[in-house]
């Protein structure tokens, strides 16, 4: 029994090191970022060993969310925000279509598979540089076309300063509330079906009342900002989405391809044997059953597009307006222009959007692995 | 389908290898483009005929942009293998203690980590610069393998533990009726049936340092950049003509291509064990 113990104890010792490692290097380092973000710590003495720091609460946060000079860091929280819906829609949606191809069992299975992955081994910075070749304006895609007797493409892939999409930032809290609203009415009707009473109660009718709210008292909110600020969907960040999506769709694939292997071929001839077709066998079998794999894909890359950062400096350099994402800005405010307290509360709020997707995902592991 | 005839073409036979020929187009693009490049004069370099192939293949790209590289790969390849084999020797007794000497909130403990794995890095890049700094170890290689060493942890663990779930408890306990202890069960026991686990873990870990950019350019000093940062400041300058950082694209590329049209079987392991629950 005392060497049992001893073990146990031997056991708890391995483990020791690499917990204080985490506790200090994740969790006391987070603590101390939230700290600094609410220091003053900046300009001229900030790479002093011991900077002056003086705290002043949430203005940095503030001043981020409606200062007059931080637009910028606005746009890139927008861009962020459209780069984390184009990428899961496009690196979901692609690598979903080349799993089911892949799953007819086409001859050279092999190849095709390794073609369709192997960007996901290269780094971001590789695949940048070339992509940025790719999108040269007056050369690489724009000029396929002439291949087949089409006019060159004039498209500016990464320097466009269209937008689409605009909105007034001013009203950045009426459109939160609609996008709430519009969220619980997408949820509500989407388990209309199972439960109707508790979809009409949890879910519809907080989302019609909240929606008729932001409509009606839109006027009565207060406005975020002092005067009027555009922001939108930038063209320019379209080149980055289509080279991130080439480099990550093959990793969706390799998900999914895992995922329909694991399904017995007893259910798929079950399936086939009750007149489903393929389109239906993959709508209401297969894709259906492998939710938990779309949940890991959908917090995975909604992670990377958060910190999406080597790839935007490969393809435009670090500070290209157009393509701008907070983790680029993040760097620029910090190690270029010494604003530690502002990069810190920038770290913050990518912290905090990656915290919502994040949490929840590793407690619902947790508690499996609890049951299980 | 597996139930469709291999025989005849049928319109869903040449729908399907139409798009996967498209895609598979689609795909290699960039590897075409990069190699096709490279190989070029840089005379002979404009957008217009960027798709065609040489004239004549022109290698001295490689050797020139290995010669501009040469100081950031030797800096990858000292920190890539004294990075894996720490984070890898340390995910391997953490997996063991996860997985075959758990104690009460170890569970909790396991998640604590995995959290590590997913939060964006900058929010630790203030503190790991100043803590650096104050160590000393701000500016060259120790320190950035020790920042890949710790928040490689949570995945080498994950792997490992999942890994080690696998080998049945009771081979364990009977080695502890036959007097074995914590370390010995380890030598004896586990660590000869985890090489697997070891090349897994190992060849994740090689890709992910080898291909990381933040740390590189946030951490070290110009002649201890890794490859990735030389690479950026390859292509970044507006004078270079672009056969340079083809080649160099495909010379930082080459050692991680390796290992994944070889060894590729681990490599997509390593690829699901980091998303898909054990």
């Amino acid at each position: 029994m005392r060497e049992a113990s001893r073990d146990r104890l031997k056991a708890f010792l391995t483990l020791l090191p690499s917990i204080i490692l985490i506790a200090v290097f994740v969790y006391g380092f987070i603590g101390n970022t939230i700290w600094i973000s609410m220091t003053d710590w900046g300009g001229s003495g900030a790479l002093a060993f011991d900077p002056q720091k003086n705290f002043i609460g949430l203005d940095n946060y503030v001043d981020l969310f409606n200062g007059f000079l931080s637009a910028g860091f606005r746009q890139d929280l927008v861009n962020a925000v459209y780069y984390s819906l184009m990428l899961l829609a496009g690196a979901i949606g692609l690598g979903m279509f080349i799993a089911i191809l892949l799953d007819q069992k086409p001859k050279g299975e092999d190849v095709l598979r390794t073609i369709f992955l192997y960007p996901m081994s290269l780094s971001f910075i590789v695949s940048g540089t070339i992509w940025r070749w790719l999108l040269a304006p007056q050369g690489g895609v724009n000029v396929l076309p002439t291949y087949f007797g089409f006019d060159a493409l004039d498209f500016q892939w990464t320097s466009s300063t269209k937008a689409i999409l605009e909105f007034n930032w001013q009203n950045i809290l009426q459109i939160l509330i609609y996008i709430a609203a519009f969220i619980l009415i997408l949820v509500g009707l989407f388990l209309l079906k199972g439960d109707p009473q508790k979809a009409v109660k949890r879910w519809l009718g907080p989302g019609v009342v909240v929606g008729a709210f932001a409509w009606l008292g839109g006027s009565l909110l207060p406005q975020a900002l002092f005067m009027e600020e555009m922001h939108g969907f930038n063209l320019a960040t379209l080149g980055i989405i289509i080279a991130t999506v080439w480099q990550y769709a093959g990793y969706t694939m390799a998900l999914y391809l895992a995922g329909f292997n694991g399904i017995s071929q007893d259910l798929r001839d079950a399936a086939m044997l009750d007149g489903a077709s393929s389109t239906n066998y993959y709508r209401y079998v297969a894709i259906p059953m492998l939710k938990p794999i779309t949940i890991s894909a959908v917090i995975i890359l909604s992670h990377i597009s958060l910190k999406m950062f080597d790839i935007i400096f490969a393809m435009t350099g670090p500070d290209n307006a157009q393509t701008g994402h907070p983790a680029l800005n993040m760097y620029m405010t910090t190690f270029r222009a010494n604003d530690f307290a502002r990069g810190a509360a920038i770290a913050i709020v990518l912290f905090l959007v990656a915290g919502t997707f994040i949490v929840p995902y590793v407690i619902s592991q947790y508690k499996q692995r609890r049951k299980g | 389908m597996s139930t469709t005839q291999k025989s005849g073409i049928t319109p869903g036979s040449v729908l399907l290898y139409g798009s996967l020929f498209v895609l598979a187009l689609f795909f290699l693009m960039p590897a075409y483009m990069a190699i096709v490049t490279a190989l070029k004069d840089p005379a002979n370099i404009s957008l217009p005929t960027a798709w065609e192939l040489p004239e004549k293949f022109n290698w001295q790209s490689f050797p020139h942009a290995f010669e501009l590289l040469k100081s950031n790969i030797a800096s990858s390849l000292i920190l890539t293998v004294c990075a894996t084999a720490l984070s890898t020797v340390l995910g391997s007794l953490n997996g063991y203690v996860f997985s075959k000497w758990k104690f009460k909130g170890s569970e909790l403990v396991f998640t604590l980590f995995l959290f590590g794995m997913f939060i964006p890095y900058q929010v630790i890049l203030i503190p790991l610069f100043q803590t650096l700094r104050a160590m000393n170890l701000y500016g060259g290689l120790p320190g950035l393998i020790l920042a890949h060493v710790v928040y490689g942890l949570p995945i080498t663990s994950l792997i490992f533990r999942n890994f080690y779930s696998q080998i049945p408890t009771a081979l364990v306990e009977s080695a502890r009726l036959d007097g074995a202890g914590f370390f010995s069960i380890y030598t004896k026991i586990v660590f000869p049936l985890s090489i697997p686990g070891f090349v897994v873990t190992s060849l994740w870990q090689v890709t992910q340092i080898w291909n990381e950019f933040l740390w590189g350019i946030c951490l070290t000093r110009h002649e201890d950049n890794p490859i990735t940062v030389g690479l950026a400041q390859l292509a970044g300058g507006q004078a270079v003509s672009w056969n340079l950082p083809m080649a160099g694209s495909i010379m930082a590329a080459l050692p991680v291509l390796m290992i994944y049209i070889f060894l590729g079987r681990y490599f997509i392991r390593g690829l699901l064990a980091g998303s898909v629950k054990e």
